[in-house]
């Protein structure tokens, strides 16, 4: 493990940011830390670049224990959420700053400075100064200036956040592929579910202080162990009480299951793939996502979401319908697991 | 502060629905110009038109008497001496507030802020007080032959107590603002608390740090009320400029003090020169560092 924490514990007055967390992380990784604001997730960060000092545990960075090592240090490059650049220097001498200081010659400098300005595509914004740039160049800027003294950990918080919603997802792309193409290692904060799997080869999940789960984006997806994190990842309805439903009738009642709507049908007679697993619903309403339609639909006490193809007739309010529940993610204290619908007999393929 | 206000004139100005009627705006006007004329520049140049009332000559050799000489003298040195200290004290002062959290620091706060709320002759007396013949600590100075009171040692500390706030007051606004964030960015690229300093925090707050220490001098400079309780009047040895215009105003020497006044007022004029620059670039890295902020 390149990054390992144990145990580590920080406490703002009542407020638990960290509680007791422990995680490594391979040499190479990009990690996504996600969760809600408030969750724990840059006081983490703050952490291991030393910014913020844990109450206890430890910090090992390439098998050394950190705790007491400064910050200026610790070779740790940090990109924070509003860029902070040195908003008196150019382009060009906050990305030389790092090198400066550590008094590198002159040609040098200059020779990685151009090289990272080549990467970043900042050619030609050498001598602006960071309020003469736009949102994504600051950003380019802030990059640049991490990787400047040549860190062997990189640390982002919040990247995105600042950026306009058309240029984020431009950058996000070209993020990744850059911090593949220098091989570092990297740990991204964000609280953007859609960003963490586009960009990270392994999440974790923090809420309260605490990782709630970790793994590959495709793994939490699929297997959400709390369901918080089936809450957080992906689109789900919580249901109450699943065992009045078709299929689900074994769940223990008193259990809480959530349900996705790629695994719900709706259709009319003869569009689901196996009507013998069906039941009856009514559509409480329907709405247009661009690619498809969300369909709403009451089923006793129930109401549960499906997307439906733009090909098949449109549904409209208080249509009955025919409800496939295929699987549900049911969780009984803390323990999860998925369900498939029991009437289903045998394998099959089946599209919204 | 000032930033802000200044921002809200000028949304009036673009805001119709916030204007007045023209003859409302005149009248507005002309009440302040008016008040403007008869307590400010009525009396300013009241000063030039008494100083000059002898004749030139007269002018120059109330200046080159050898009291006011050293008036003006002692005036520079205990700037030269008040001002730089409180420079210092203002840098560490605003440094601690907004880049530390402690205990006790709304305590300091509150107490940077204490000479303003003090009058002047107060805080003269405090050090009357303290080092006086009559005093706490004044007999054991006097045997030291180190008397601080009717002395120049006296004068000087009585100043830097007066001027103490200004610059520390004009720092801590614009580096609250500014936060932390460059120099956390700074740390993480291995720079030293120095360096930090010297490349990151100072060129940020230069303009707020010049506008605080032309104020602080101004006030050094032109102190009355805490001066006058420690100094005792002695001539050529602890009198500033503006005790020696009182001696001289009060031996109805008018042509005499006038003119040495008028060298305080054309103190007040470089002042407020330097201090619309540095205020006007002071204000736009404020709001510069706002609108970063507020992103």
């Amino acid at each position: 493990m390149y990054v390992e924490v144990k145990q580590l514990v920080k406490k703002f007055g009542n407020h638990v940011a960290s509680d007791h967390v422990s995680f490594g992380i391979e040499k190479g990784k990009l990690v996504g830390f996600l969760g809600p604001s408030g969750g724990g997730k840059t006081t983490i960060l703050r952490m291991l670049a030393g910014l913020d000092h844990p109450d206890s545990g430890e910090i090992y960075i390439n098998g050394q224990l950190v705790n007491d090592v400064p910050p200026q240090k610790r070779g740790i490059g940090f990109v924070f959420q509003n860029y902070a650049l040195f908003r008196h220097m150019t382009v060009y001498d906050n990305i030389a700053f790092g090198l400066v200081v550590q008094k590198r010659k002159k040609p040098e400098i200059e020779r990685r400075v151009s090289e990272l300005i080549e990467l970043t595509g900042l050619k030609g914004l050498e001598k602006r100064y960071p309020n003469q740039l736009s949102g994504g160049q600051r950003q380019r800027v802030a990059f640049a200036r991490a990787l400047a003294p040549e860190p062997h950990l990189l640390l982002l918080d919040e990247p995105f956040a600042a950026i306009d919603a058309k240029v984020r997802k431009e950058l996000r792309a070209w993020l990744r592929s850059t911090i593949e193409r220098i091989g570092i290692t990297t740990i991204f904060v964000t609280h953007d579910q859609e960003e963490a799997v586009e960009v990270a080869d392994e999440i974790m999940i923090i809420n309260r202080g605490r990782i709630e789960q970790k793994g590959s984006p495709y793994e939490i997806y699929k297997n959400p162990q709390t369901p918080f994190v089936a809450g957080f990842i992906g689109e789900s309805t919580l249901l109450e009480d699943p065992s009045s439903l078709y299929g689900f009738e074994d769940v223990i009642p008193g259990t809480k299951a959530i349900v996705r709507p790629e695994y719900v049908e709706v259709g009319l007679k003869g569009e689901v793939s196996i009507p013998s697993a069906a039941q009856l619903g009514t559509v409480e309403s329907v709405f247009f996502r661009g690619d498809s339609w969300q369909v709403n639909v009451r089923i006793g006490d129930h109401v549960v979401s499906a997307y439906r193809s733009l090909e098949k007739k449109p549904l409209k309010a208080n249509d009955e319908v025919l409800v496939l529940i295929h699987r549900l993610y049911i969780f009984n204290h803390e323990q999860s697991c998925i369900m498939e619908n029991s009437r289903r007999k045998e394998l099959f393929s089946y599209s919204i | 502060m000032r930033a802000t206000s200044t921002s809200q004139v000028k949304t009036a100005r673009h805001n119709p629905a916030l204007s007045e009627s023209p003859v409302v705006k005149w009248i507005l006007i002309s009440i302040a110009l008016l008040f403007i004329i008869v307590v400010l520049i009525l009396p300013l140049i009241t000063v030039f038109q008494q100083a000059f009332r002898k004749g030139f000559d007269v002018y120059v050799a109330a200046i080159t008497e050898p009291n006011a000489l050293a008036a003006i003298r002692l005036t520079i040195i205990t700037a030269l001496i008040a001002v730089p200290l409180n420079t210092i004290f203002g840098i560490a002062a605003a440094w601690a507030i907004t880049k530390f959290k402690f205990r006790g620091k709304q305590v300091l706060v509150s107490l940077i802020d204490l000479p303003f709320a003090i009058s002047p002759v107060i805080a003269g007396l405090i050090f009357v007080l303290l080092f006086g013949a009559q005093g706490f600590l004044g007999p054991w100075l006097i045997e030291h032959n180190m008397p601080i009171i009717f002395a120049v040692p006296g004068v000087v500390i009585a100043t830097i107590f007066v001027t103490f706030p200004f610059v520390a007051r004009e720092l801590i606004p614009i580096m609250q603002a500014q936060g932390n964030s460059e120099e956390e960015a700074a740390v993480c690229l291995g720079a030293s608390g120095w360096t930090i300093f010297r490349k990151v925090t100072l060129p940020n707050i230069k303009w707020g740090l010049l506008y605080g220490i032309i104020l602080c001098n101004a006030r050094a400079m032109g102190e009355f009320g805490a001066v006058s309780v420690v100094s005792g009047h002695i001539r050529g040895e602890t009198n500033t400029i503006p005790l020696h215009v009182e001696i001289l105003y009060n031996e109805y020497q008018f042509a005499a003090a006038f003119a040495v006044a008028s060298l305080l007022v054309l103190l007040a004029f470089v002042t407020l020169i330097v201090k619309s620059i540095a205020e006007r670039k002071h204000e736009l890295s404020l709001r510069e560092s706002l609108t970063d902020g507020g992103e």
